[in-house]
């Protein structure tokens, strides 16, 4: 076997019974892996009407076939599981080394089905793999649980889990991995959490094999240079040499970037809050994932003061959620309350999200002081980002409520308008009336409000791979058509997303060729990204979401930009969806028609 | 003169291209459990270290070896493996000081960096610097860098 390792485990929790079984190559053909194949799984075995926290949920980790080999930033894998936030298909990715050691273990995935009884972690070394008590785990937070899991198993192995969040099913509950690292949107921690399942361990010392040894070589070596070259990922780009949060200062100066959760979309201190800023007075190092040439992550360290220590510096879209929408400037405070959201295990784009949609329902008298618990919560205060992001992976007083995600919230007190949502989740970070190609994103991605389904800023803001007109709705439908189905190829194949700054189709599939031996085209390749589009498309509809669900908070429809050069701007939504549709071949209604399913091949 | 893979930990990132890179070349297949150069994590100061071979000069795994598989090419500085002789006693993996002599069992055969015959190729794919081969007589270098940390203090100094 080729890239893949053509096994999968199968873990029935209620029962406790474990299995491995061949990876069905027809689905691997068709879906690649990670985000698709493990979308394939699901919709096979599970209905898409269940209750994502009921034992009828499975929860399928998945690598892609490029995953742990020497591809451009070939440390991803996936988790699919219906989502508790959305209640659509959930996806989420990530990186680190856990993916990786899961494929060196001789294993593509893990499908784990029902509940156990009693909190559980499943070790894996090679050939060995067992379920094990994680009675003495339970309520402990990320880190603690990783260094006690590697002290009771192999010291070299990798550990995904949960934290308290998970446990206590905060619907946006992330999965960390090597502490730090996060399949954090869609709230499939808590999924986990619903499982009773604590973590899993796995160490492996297997190797492998890719089909066509030199081709690959080379593919991947031109790949790397590719991303070498790039102004974004390359050595002195803005990724490596700030991080992700070098996108502040460029969104702040367009006035996109959503502030006092989306009232006005100019950050006064965006500066205080900006990768340059991070860079220039806390960054120790960067820190890569598994086979990464690029190293966006960051290492910090906060000298002093009463939010000391050295942690993992927040994303862009993090610290944008707990600084510019929450109105704090106070980076430190925003470091401290990211590492609480790693700790507990949580996502933190929703988390800050919540907070600041908390802050304006406090500032517009639709909470009281009363329901806080006889606390303030007010835009610009550093400590309550922290506070309540620990009520809320605890569930303490309205951290309880909290815990729901901001449009459960609002909408308990009357203003769910109030919440910046889509489908439930929570958007990031790019104002979709100044970028409406992001617009259109939110609205239509399948995990809903998400970035990185198909991440239009790279043309409106960046200029890659050409420059588009942020303002303007032409053409976006069908750049955006093109963006999630090549994102969906990058997530199924076990890459990351940021490669595709330097690289594209042609890369990408020459990598997934020779690794795999797999006999397909560019074409055929970027199809079956467009396929794995509208499978999830397809749970959605059974789910039961329809075209009313395609749409954007009314503060995007309604309320035109506040300033900036796209002042009197809104989300011309209508216009662009309409357009979306008929590329996709799908009808009015937002439903992929029997023509488009034929070519597509699904049943 | 002699040549040698010089480390740089604080250019390290850890994304453990080192480890792929060797295991692909001496194995044809991507595991870094049989690679001979691997990347620790010292997370809570923020710190990667790659780690491999150094080539002792008073080499204890050349000492112990029973057959002779492992010797020191005097010109080179190189330890160079004969896996032909070896036997897989795993004498040298007791030995070395540093850990860095490891058996795999999978490859019945210990892991034993060569320097790639005087071309490293975990040197030549590392993205960060953090690996470079290059003369070991002449620290000159590194001398400098730190004691341009101290330029204004010389400068004091000379006054």
């Amino acid at each position: 076997m080729y890239g893949w390792t053509g096994k999968i485990i199968r873990v029935d929790l209620t029962n406790k019974s474990i299995k491995v079984e061949d990876l069905n190559m027809e689905y691997a053909k068709m879906y690649l892996g990670g985000r698709g194949l493990g979308s394939k799984y699901l919709c096979e075995e599970v209905d898409p009407k269940i209750d994502p926290l009921s034992p009828e949920n499975k929860l399928i980790f998945m690598t892609g076939p490029l995953t742990g080999t020497y591809a451009a930033c070939a440390g991803r894998f996936n988790v699919v599981a219906k989502a508790p936030l959305t209640g659509t298909i959930g996806a989420a990715n990530s990186g680190g080394h856990f993916g990786p050691e899961l494929k060196f273990a001789g294993y593509d995935g893990i499908i784990f089905e029902g509940k156990s009884d009693t909190p559980v972690y499943l070790h894996i070394y090679d050939d060995l793999i067992e379920l094990k008590s994680a009675e003495h785990l339970w309520g402990k937070d990320v880190f603690e649980t990783t260094d006690t899991l590697l002290k009771e198993n192999e010291e070299d192995a990798r550990v995904a889990c949960i934290g308290p969040a998970g446990e206590k099913q905060v619907l946006f509950a992330a999965i960390m991995n090597d502490k730090d690292r996060a399949a954090g949107r869609s709230g499939l921690g808590a999924v986990m959490g619903s499982k009773n399942l604590k973590a899993v361990v796995v160490k492996g010392t297997k190797g492998i094999n890719v089909a066509d040894k030199s081709k690959f070589i080379n593919s991947t070596i031109d790949a790397r240079n590719k991303i070498k070259d790039n102004p974004v990922t390359g050595p002195g780009g803005g990724l490596p040499t700030y991080g992700t949060e070098v996108l502040v200062n460029i969104l702040n100066e367009v006035h996109g970037l959503p502030t006092r959760n989306w009232q006005d979309s100019h950050f006064e201190h965006g500066d205080l809050i900006s990768g340059e800023y991070m860079t220039e007075n806390y960054l120790v190092r960067n820190k890569a994932c598994f086979a990464c040439s690029i190293g966006c992550g960051r290492v910090i360290k906060i000298p002093d003061g009463k939010y000391k220590g050295i942690v993992a510096g927040p994303e862009y879209e993090a610290g944008w959620s707990y600084g510019a929408s929450c109105g704090v400037k106070d980076l430190n405070a925003i470091d401290k309350a990211n590492h609480v959201c790693n700790l507990l295990g949580m996502d933190p784009i929703t988390m800050g999200s919540t907070i600041a949609c908390a802050m304006e329902l406090y500032e517009k008298g639709y909470i009281t002081k009363e329901d806080l618990g006889g606390k303030e919560l007010k835009f610009g205060d550093a400590d309550s980002i922290i506070e309540w992001t620990e009520l809320t992976g605890y569930r303490e007083g309205f951290g309880d409520i909290m815990a729901l995600g901001s449009y459960r919230m609002a909408e308990k007190y009357g203003h769910p308008e109030l919440s910046m949502s889509v489908k439930k989740q929570e958007m990031p970070a790019y104002d979709g009336r100044v970028l409406q190609g992001m617009g259109l994103e939110y609205a239509t991605s399948n995990r809903g409000g998400c970035h990185v389904r198909g991440y239009l800023t790279s043309p409106e803001i960046l200029g890659i791979p050409e420059k588009l007109d942020p303002f303007v709705t032409d053409e976006k439908a069908s750049w955006l058509k093109t963006f999630q189905d090549l994102t969906a190829v990058v997530d199924s194949a076990g890459i990351c997303l940021f490669t595709t700054f330097g690289i594209g189709l042609l890369e990408i599939s020459e990598m997934l060729r020779t690794a795999t031996g797999i006999d397909l085209t560019d074409e055929e390749i970027l199809q079956a990204g467009e396929r794995i589009w509208n499978l999830e498309k397809l749970f959605n509809l059974e789910a039961g979401f329809t075209k009313a669900d395609d749409k954007l908070p009314d503060r995007l429809l309604k309320e035109p930009m506040p300033s900036g050069p796209a002042k009197g701007l809104v989300t011309q939504l209508d216009t662009m969806l309409k357009e979306y549709y008929q590329i996709r071949g799908w009808d009015e209604e937002g439903v992929p028609t029997d023509e488009k399913l034929k070519i597509l091949a699904i049943e | 003169m002699s040549k040698g893979i010089v480390i740089s930990p604080d250019k390290c990132t850890g994304c453990r291209t080192c480890e792929l890179t060797c295991s692909f070349v001496k194995n044809d297949n991507f595991n870094p459990k049989d690679a001979a150069i691997s990347v620790l994590f010292f997370d809570e100061v923020g710190l990667q270290v790659p780690m491999t071979c150094l080539q002792c000069d008073d080499a204890h795994c050349v000492k112990v070896c029973p057959v002779s598989a492992l010797t020191k090419d005097e010109n080179t500085g190189v330890v160079n493996y004969d896996s032909e002789k070896c036997i897989g006693c795993k004498m040298c993996v007791s030995a070395c000081p540093f850990g860095n002599m490891t058996y795999s069992s999978r490859l019945k055969k210990v892991v034993k960096c060569d320097v790639c015959g005087g071309d490293p190729q975990c040197v030549k794919m590392c993205p960060s610097g953090a690996l470079e081969y290059k003369e070991l007589d002449s620290s000159l270098e590194r001398r400098k860098n730190i004691a341009s940390q101290f330029k204004e203090a010389f400068e004091e100094v000379a006054k």
